[in-house]
């Protein structure tokens, strides 16, 4: 007797508060706007890059690129000069980086006890998170006359020895905070396995867990080549930041790396800067220095989503 | 009689294979070299803290405050890093503003709004690449953008950002910063658990009313980590700065009004270390360089405490709902 007659409800009920709506869909477009407002961050850097790297190029006789050294206010852009000091510093920090950062990975996944776990992870967060000014000072001040001059007497006291072991120092918990997650992300089962059939844990580790990570181990590494290029305040302190060198292979030596030269020239005095080719290369450098990071950067995030795809 | 004995020299032999003779050499060495590994880095980390400190608490301990008070100088008794102080703050105070509602917007926008399709995923490739872009590429994109463009490239008073100014110097940090923010107020996102958004959308509330009155409230810890850990980036990051032209030596600090500073020249804590560890003169770079990194590291580290202990905090709430 009491139940309703169907033509009560109203189709028009069924939609919701057409003022709601409106509203969600304008807060929904202010969400969105922010998002993307990160591309138009990408398209400024990549424009302003290009533009003024651009100019520079045009300007000065492209044979200054390959000469004797990098001397930007007397017109010479020698960029091996640049290229191989980067080089070297990169793979003095890797020399450094891959086996601190890997072996505390390892040994924090595979050897700690959970406790011992909790007590190091915050340890190395903590000297990832030491500023890289800090780190170039520190490598200026002790790596330079503590370990490099150990090494070399000879040694002059702004290096690009004593860099690299700082950038090294730096690197040092991204790889072991990177490569960790990977081995951590490997299935209990397999090691499992590996137990069952006698192996002991260095067999397990090296055999079973290793291999099974090693798309993030590889991912580790390649971030942090990447964060070895770019990384600027360590190299412009311990290298002196003079703002020019001679071409040169020694690590015992001031040399230039590319970021180094950008700070130099960013901090040189007045006439040189907002005018002139000199300051012009410093986009050329930034720019040469976007395009190695990002395909590195892309390259090591590849590696990274297919551990997380894979398990 | 003999199955026994025979069953008995079996198990003894057993035994014996599974008691390897004598330890496992190789094995110890390896944990040993893995140890080690993880024992030099933390080492690196003790001598660093060391030395600064032997080096630097002389300052405070001579001076007391008034190194934390007084402007730069090139006298080394009168020489302070309260200019630097005071950068650094108005430097964070507008990354707050600008990168704060800007990347949390935008990981709300990502993990609550968007659809997966091809728009979403650019934007996400593209601001996990903008996150391993060199600070100092960061520091070009400002003073291309803040320095010339916004604010014509003069110290004084040109255009909107009035050229090399603090202002300018805060925008560049906040665009430094956002994809951090954007990263790490994601992860807080999705650790919040789909059945309190379903809860929500049952009881007919619309996306916004479940996002204000339960996924922001939940992900908060996770999302003040993320801020946390931005700010103690904001404050140690020196390359952009140089680029954006941060005075590195001298800066007068005359009677102007709040706005006239905001876009007069502007110098950073750690600008000041880096002037200080170029200096000739050796009290500068032995005593007052350490002595102005014992006040970074103190803020930076603090920061970093911070965020672990509510990283902790929340892991563990986490594990309870």
């Amino acid at each position: 007797m009491t139940t309703m007659p169907a033509s009560t409800i109203d189709a028009r009920e069924l939609r919701g508060n057409p003022r709601r709506q409106r509203k969600e869909e304008a807060i929904r477009l202010l969400f969105l706007a922010a998002a993307a407002s990160s591309i138009g961050i990408s398209l400024t850097i990549i424009i302003s890059l290009f533009d003024n790297a651009l100019t520079f190029l045009t300007n000065i006789e492209l044979s200054s690129l390959w000469t004797d050294g990098w001397f930007p206010r007397r017109g010479l852009f020698d960029v091996k000069t640049l290229l191989v000091g980067t080089l070297l510093t990169t793979a003095i920090a890797m020399l450094i980086a891959a086996p601190l950062g890997l072996g505390a990975a390892l040994f924090l996944s595979e050897y700690a006890s959970p406790r011992v776990r909790r007590i190091v992870k915050p340890i190395l967060e903590i000297l990832a998170s030491v500023p890289s000014v800090v780190i170039g000072f520190f490598a200026l001040t002790w790596i330079s006359p503590e370990i490099v001059q150990m090494i070399n007497p000879a040694a002059n006291r702004f290096n690009l020895l004593a860099a690299g072991v700082g950038i090294g120092l730096l690197s040092t918990p991204l790889v072991a905070s990177v490569a960790e997650d990977a081995l951590r992300a490997v299935p209990n089962s397999l090691r499992e396995a590996a137990y069952g059939m006698g192996s002991r844990t260095m067999a397990t580790t090296l055999r079973v867990v290793f291999p099974a990570a090693i798309s993030g181990i590889v991912a580790a590494l390649i971030l942090a080549v990447s964060r070895a290029i770019g990384e600027t305040m360590v190299v412009a302190i311990a290298t002196g930041g003079s703002g020019g060198s001679l071409f040169t292979t020694d690590v015992f030596e001031p040399g230039q790396t590319l970021t180094a030269a950008m700070a130099a020239l960013a901090t040189g005095s007045d006439q040189v800067r907002g005018a002139g080719q000199a300051f012009n290369s410093l986009f050329f450098l930034g720019l040469s220095l976007f395009a190695v990071t990002l395909m590195l950067n892309v390259v090591g995030d590849t590696f990274v989503r297919r551990v997380r795809n894979r398990y | 009689m003999t199955t026994l004995s025979a069953a008995g020299t079996v198990s003894g032999s057993i035994d014996r294979s599974l008691q390897r003779h004598g330890r496992d050499w190789k094995g110890d060495a390896f944990m040993v070299a893995l140890l080690g590994a993880l024992l030099t880095a933390l080492a690196f980390l003790v001598v660093l803290l060391g030395t600064i400190m032997s080096d630097g608490l002389g300052v405070y301990t001579d001076r007391g405050a008034s190194f934390l008070t007084s402007g730069l100088s090139r006298s080394v008794d009168k020489a302070g890093i309260w200019q630097g102080i005071r950068g650094s703050l108005i430097i964070t105070a507008i990354v707050a503003v600008v990168a704060f509602p800007l990347g949390i917007a935008t990981a709300v926008y990502l993990e609550e709004y968007a659809t997966d399709n091809r728009f979403t995923r650019f934007v996400s490739l593209n601001i996990r690449n903008l996150a391993g872009v060199p600070s100092v590429v960061y520091g070009l994109l400002g003073f291309s953008l803040f320095v010339k463009f916004l604010g014509n490239d003069l110290t004084d008073g040109g255009g909107l950002t009035g050229g090399r100014s603090v202002i300018s110097a805060g925008l560049t940090m906040a665009v430094l910063v956002l994809p951090l923010v954007i990263i790490t107020t994601t992860e807080a996102l999705r650790a919040v658990p789909q059945t309190l958004r379903e809860g929500a959308i049952g009881i007919g509330a619309t996306r916004w009313d479940t996002v204000r009155t339960m996924v922001l409230p939940n992900a908060s810890p996770g999302i003040l980590t993320g801020i946390v850990l931005t700010i103690s980036r904001a404050i140690g990051e020196t390359a952009p700065l140089l680029l954006v032209g941060g005075v590195t030596g001298f800066l007068s600090s005359g009677n102007q009004s709040m706005f006239e500073q905001l876009r007069g020249g502007f110098t950073a804590l750690p600008l000041i270390v880096f002037r200080w560890s170029k200096e000739p003169k050796a009290d500068f770079r032995e005593a007052l360089a350490p002595a102005a990194i014992i006040a970074l590291l103190i803020v930076t580290l603090a920061c970093n405490t911070i965020a672990i202990v509510l990283r902790n905090r929340f892991e563990r709430r986490q594990q309870r709902v």
